[in-house]
């Protein structure tokens, strides 16, 4: 059954793949983007300016210069954050 | 004249002794017109999720320009060390700088540190080599903790972030600022310019506000009355206040009065 519900699932990864999408979290909402999106290709899709934006990947920082090497996959939780007014 | 030094801060010096917050204002025009009016160059801001349903959200950078203003994110909204460390590490990122004002509130309803937990995050952020700004209660035990951990300076409350109630323990303030090497900034509490003052006449080294500038009728106005404030309440420590007594002197010669 296990095996099953697993090759399921994959499949169905398969077939979202192959739709070209992958599914992650964005700011806490899920997203499907492109698979093989870089996380630079995410922040220019969503019309964000890579030097006012802080890019957390997996509760891992990525600095600026990554953003063009580093390819999203499915099930990653992306934070981007920048300062707002606060004491 | 006894003089004054400007403020110094893990070798940095600062223009003003007057440090200011950039939340709760109507807009952000009014917030750099207020900032510029109280004088201040250390500039709080906080790290949040940026808004992707808002068109277009700009971040504050956008109205606040760090060749103009030192920009120190805080970690508002943290209950626990291991939040605290990673708001730090992005504000970081976003940031100029390793300054961080560290906030554990241990209370949502005081908004009160968490002595604990503010403890473990400022050693943690001292070894990833940060420059620690803790907001601390007004306890001397907890700052002088925070200070041998490595803090760069303390950040005592005057009262509850957002009360407005003024300085609630002058002794404790003056006790901190005299058994402490680094640097005391009182942080929270003050609501107008006497609060102000009277907390510069401890002899602490500077203030935070932010409550008291937006909450105001006229912020811009009132930045600059903090600025006179700030600058008083200095001078006034730095002359010297005459002793208190019980009684009355007068202060005209009882000599050479009428018969």
């Amino acid at each position: 059954m296990n095996d099953h519900a697993s090759a399921d699932s994959r499949t169905g990864a398969a077939d979202r793949t192959a739709q070209g999408g992958i599914e992650i979290r964005v700011n806490g909402k899920p997203r499907t983007v492109p698979s093989g999106q870089t996380v630079s290709g995410l922040l220019d899709a969503l019309e964000l300016d890579h030097r006012a934006v802080v890019v957390e990947l997996n509760r891992q920082i990525i600095r600026r210069n990554e953003l063009d090497e580093i390819a999203l996959e499915g099930g990653d939780v992306i934070e981007l954050v920048h300062f707002v007014g606060g004491g | 004249m006894a003089p004054d030094d400007p403020l110094e801060i893990r070798g940095r010096t600062f223009r003003s002794r007057l440090f200011v917050g950039t939340g709760k204002y109507g807009s952000n025009r009014e917030m750099v017109d207020t900032i510029r009016a109280s004088g201040a160059e250390v500039v709080t801001v906080a790290v949040r999720r940026i808004d992707l349903d808002a068109s277009h959200e700009e971040s504050i950078l956008h109205d606040l320009d760090p060749s103009e203003f030192f920009l120190l994110p805080n970690t508002a909204g943290c209950y626990t060390a291991d939040e605290a460390v990673r708001y730090a590490r992005l504000g970081r990122e976003a940031g100029l700088s390793d300054w961080v004002k560290l906030e554990v509130i241990g209370d949502q309803d005081t908004l009160l540190p968490d002595n604990a937990q503010l403890l473990e995050a400022t050693e943690q952020l001292v070894s990833e080599g940060f420059v620690v700004l803790p907001y601390t209660n007004d306890d001397l035990i907890t700052a002088l903790r925070l200070e041998e951990l490595g803090a760069a300076a303390v950040m005592p409350l005057a009262s509850p972030i957002g009360s407005g109630l003024g300085l609630l323990n002058p002794m404790n303030i003056r006790i901190m600022k005299q058994r402490l090497s680094v640097p005391v900034i009182v942080d929270a509490g003050v609501g107008t310019a006497s609060d102000a003052c009277i907390t510069m006449e401890q002899g602490v080294d500077g203030i935070l506000m932010n409550t008291a500038l937006a909450e105001a009728s006229e912020p811009e106005q009132m930045g600059h009355a903090m600025r006179l404030a700030v600058e008083a309440g200095r001078t006034a420590y730095l002359a010297g206040r005459m002793q208190k007594r019980d009684w009355a002197a007068p202060s005209s010669p009882t000599e050479g009065l009428l018969d």
